[in-house]
């Protein structure tokens, strides 16, 4: 069974269609990238899964559970992670201190007003730092990160609640080359290994090429083509979607 | 009520609207553009009323009127361009506390320029008669008041739409950020407009004239309408003001003519609460543009370090054996200090990790103090019942008006705090039968062990340091992860399952309550309670307290209540313009220091490597 399935997703702001009945669906274990031009509709997806959009139309199905309409933190507890195009973590905590507070959110231990918070969950923390490569600056506030560090530390987060659906919106913006493949190599391993579908968007094609097992195309708010790299590739629609921008040929 | 007192009353709402809408709109403004919200502004009214005054003697009354507002618009560059311009980046609350120190320094200004006494305007020459409405005389003046309202608004509207200069502050008060990437040179815009803003409050001042007295009270009386018209109107919307004034003006006048005036304090902040909460950008406001760029970056809430905590300990230690070796003056300024001590931790419990800037947690602080007056002399309640109970009060009223608080943010937040907090004021102000009204409570005593200076000096240094102690705890525990997370990034909060409204709910009400249980012990220790422990003033005091000592610290908020509370003390004593030496001190710290006192050891850490 999928463990993420879409059918007719449809938002519009005001006039503008940004999605426009969108179905699809990610199995475990699965990477699939979700591209298209600027604002064709890829980040509005992405908000309508996690709940921070409700759609106009169509249905999210969490493996087989509908959690169309549900609000971000519950659609969290249910096994979804996320990280956010433009980062969001918490400026004034430490990068430690931001893991920690996602793993005791997950633990539901948040309420407790008495308990010492710098002594918990430092081991898990410091494990998904590690597995995210930011070990090292565990200590620095989130405030003084590069970009390309925030995206690690937002993968970090997104893991804490061990999703059974991991969402990645340009999850290798701001990082040199081989940083990506890196990072994506980390993010397909962890998928393997956790059986974690993951749903990701980027810009960087050769990225998107090498790593997907499975490409997505938007354009416009519609979904027009979906299948294996090579074919998504191929297509000639998917060329025109991306007409002048010559991403298709790096 | 007959038809033709109806209608009377109702142009007497009018005429009233006139001078609010023009205070009102000069807020309006010059937030819409500086994002500044002026708490002077009630004083440059002020101004304006005592300088019209004073020129009416020598030009005349219609003279006056115009002189007095350019003075008032020429003191509002100044204030723009000396002090204000330097804060534009500064975090919002230490604008605010700029401009109430201005509030200070106007309001002696005022005092040594004209006295205490208030000073009665002249009539207008040519409408200091009556005409006949219906029968039933009607001021003149009143008339011409009720047709400035709409001019006023008529030609703030042709300046906004019909010149360059109006296109551009409408750009900047729907988009700063476009405004400046766009090239407006925002030094003359800020300034200009902060003129304008100014000349209406003395305008509006000015006008008042023939209607009511100068007096210097008038300042916070104003600013805190000003503020419910321009919040219910909607921040930055003119028409919206126009709109609120009338509305407000209105419902005040009737609730005066159907013989309620003691409710017209609480039916008009009533409204401003009700109308947040269904529409809270206001009637005809828009949501906000969202901030582009980090928003203000808030440092890291560090844990107390062993050396800081052996400090705090030294100090505890050293403190306990005060009364030893004197029970006089100093430990009635040092139960002061402990008791502010509390108020203004618990006041930095939400206004600092958690992010919720309360202008009314005097309420709180009121609460528990009436409370504990209410319980010990209405009820008979023993002492140290009457002492654990008060807090309870206090939590149960920041648990309900928290509700509605926590449900906004930013700016709006503050107002709503605000408007609760004059309710509260209000019902003990006027509720003469179980509050005393005005003349407060007296008789308040602790129980007779406690009956020495010394006993209850040690009393309320334990129960203070234990309750800091918690609050302190309480913010590195995860429920104190979890607030600063919901303030750092409420969109990452929501993602990781964190319900921000709850918790802040939560926080809320323990801040309410340990503002109480400081209430609860001011009250006993002074014997009294009067309604001044719950105004306006005392709240900002307490942010005074933690702007003083630091926000973002978390020894902060105590240094700044000693120093504050002493500060009050010593100047009050012996030196009329108290406030004005406290204005001064304020403005000299958020100019040199804008991290607060609690910044200083890194200063001067950081001087000393250097
Ligand atoms: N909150 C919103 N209000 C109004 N319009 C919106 C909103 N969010 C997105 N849009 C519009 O919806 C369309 C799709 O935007 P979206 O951010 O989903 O695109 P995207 O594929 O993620 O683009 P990019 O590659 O630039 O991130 C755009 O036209 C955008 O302007
Ligand atoms: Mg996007």
């Amino acid at each position: 069974m999928s463990v993420l399935q879409v059918s007719g997703l449809s938002k519009s702001f005001g006039g503008v269609h940004a999605v426009r009945n969108v179905s699809f669906a990610v199995v475990a274990g699965e990477l699939l990238a979700m591209i298209g031009p600027n604002g064709a509709g890829k980040s509005t997806c992405f908000n309508l899964i996690n709940g921070q959009l409700t759609p106009d139309a169509g249905r999210v199905l969490l493996e087989g559970r509908s959690i169309t309409g549900l609000p971000p933190r519950a659609i969290w507890r249910l096994g979804v992670g996320r990280t956010f195009q433009v980062t969001a973590t918490f400026a004034s905590m430490t990068v430690r201190e931001n893991v920690q507070v996602a793993l005791l959110s997950h633990a539901r231990r948040l309420p407790s007003p008495f308990a010492q918070a710098p002594r918990l969950q430092v081991a898990q923390a410091d494990a998904l730092l590690a597995q995210a490569g930011m070990l090292d600056q565990a200590d620095r506030p989130a405030a003084v990160l590069a970009y390309g560090d925030l995206k690690r530390l937002e993968l970090a987060i997104a893991l804490a609640n061990r999703p059974r659906l991991l969402l990645m919106d340009e999850p290798t913006a701001g990082m040199a080359c081989g940083e990506r493949a890196a990072l994506m190599r980390l993010t397909a391993s962890l998928a393997r290994a956790s059986a974690i579908a993951v749903l990701f968007t980027e810009h960087d094609m050769d990225t998107v090429f090498t790593h997907a097992d499975r490409v997505i195309v938007l354009a416009g708010g519609e979904r027009i083509a979906e299948g294996a790299p090579a074919k998504v590739r191929a297509d000639p629609r998917v060329r025109e979607a991306y007409l002048g921008t010559e991403a298709l040929d790096a | 009520m007959s038809a033709t007192s109806i209608l009377l009353q109702f142009l007497n709402g009018l005429a009233g609207a006139s001078a609010l809408f023009l205070v009102a709109a000069g807020l309006s403004l010059i937030f819409g553009v500086t994002r500044i919200v002026n708490f002077a502004h009630g004083s440059l009214v002020m101004l304006g009323m005592y300088l019209a005054v004073a020129l009416s003697e020598v030009v005349g009354f219609w003279w006056a009127l115009p002189c007095a507002a350019l003075a008032v618009a020429g003191l509002g560059a100044l204030i723009e361009s000396v002090l204000l311009r330097r804060l534009y980046r500064a975090p919002e609350l230490l604008q605010l506390l700029a401009t109430f120190a201005l509030v200070l320094i106007i309001r002696d200004y005022a005092l040594w320029q004209w006295g205490p006494e208030d000073l009665l305007g002249p009539r207008a020459p040519g409408m200091a008669g009556a005409v006949t409405i219906i029968g039933q005389p009607f001021p003149a003046y009143d008339l011409f008041l009720i047709a400035v309202g709409p001019a006023v608004l008529g030609a703030l509207w042709l300046l906004l739409t019909r010149t360059r200069w109006g296109t551009l502050v409408r750009a900047a008060t729907q988009d700063r950020e476009m405004a400046s990437a766009l090239g407006v040179n925002q030094r003359l815009q800020f300034t200009s407009v902060f003129a304008l803003g100014a000349l209406l409050a003395g305008l509006g001042g000015a006008l008042q004239l023939p209607r009511e007295p100068a007096t210097l009270k008038v300042d916070l009386a104003v600013v805190s309408d000003a503020f419910v018209v321009v919040v219910v109107g909607g921040l930055g919307s003119l028409p919206g003001a126009f709109v609120a004034a009338l509305l407000i003006a209105e419902v005040k006048a009737f609730c005066i003519a159907l013989g309620y005036s003691k409710l017209t304090l609480v039916v008009e902040f009533l409204i401003m609460a009700l109308v947040l909460v269904l529409r809270p950008w206001g009637l005809m406001g828009r949501m906000p543009a969202p901030a582009r760029g980090p928003a203000a970056l808030e440092p890291p809430l560090a844990a107390p370090s062993p050396r800081v905590l052996a400090g705090l300990c030294t100090l505890l230690a050293a403190l306990a054996l005060v009364p030893l070796a004197t029970t006089g003056f100093t430990l009635v300024l040092l139960t002061d200090m402990l008791v502010f001590a509390l108020f203004a931790v618990s006041l930095h419990f939400i206004s600092g990790p958690a992010g919720l800037h309360s202008f009314g947690h005097a309420a709180y602080f009121g609460l528990g103090a009436y409370g504990a007056g209410i319980l010990a002399l209405r009820i008979g309640a023993p002492m140290e019942l009457s002492l654990a109970t008060a807090p309870l009060l206090a939590g149960g009223g920041a648990l309900l008006f928290g509700w509605f608080c926590v449900r906004l943010s930013g700016i709006y937040l503050a107002m709503l705090t605000l408007a609760f907090a004059q309710i509260a004021w209000s019902v003990a102000f006027q509720w003469d039968a179980v509050t005393g009204g005005s003349n407060g409570l007296i008789g308040i005593w602790p129980a007779p062990w406690l009956a020495s200076k010394a006993a209850y000096f040690w009393l309320v240094l334990a129960l203070a340091c234990a309750a800091i102690a918690l609050l302190w705890r309480a913010l590195h525990s995860p429920f104190g992860y979890a607030l600063r997370a919901a303030r750092d990034s409420p969109l990452r909060a929501d993602a990781i399952g964190i319900d921000a409204r709850a918790l802040q709910w939560a926080a809320f009400t323990v801040a309410g309550l340990f503002a109480g249980i400081a209430g609860a012990l001011h009250a006993f220790s002074k014997g009294s309670i009067s309604p001044e422990s719950m105004a306006v003033a005392r709240s900002v005091d307490g942010l005074v307290m933690v702007l003083l000592g630091g926000i973002q610290t978390l020894t902060g908020p105590l240094w700044g209540a000693a120093l504050f509370t002493w500060l009050q003390d010593a100047l009050a004593r012996g030196f009329d313009y108290w406030r004005a030496a406290i204005g001064c001190v304020i403005l000299a710290l958020v100019l040199a220091l804008p991290g607060g006192l609690g910044s200083l050891g890194g200063l001067l850490k950081r001087q000393g490597r250097a």
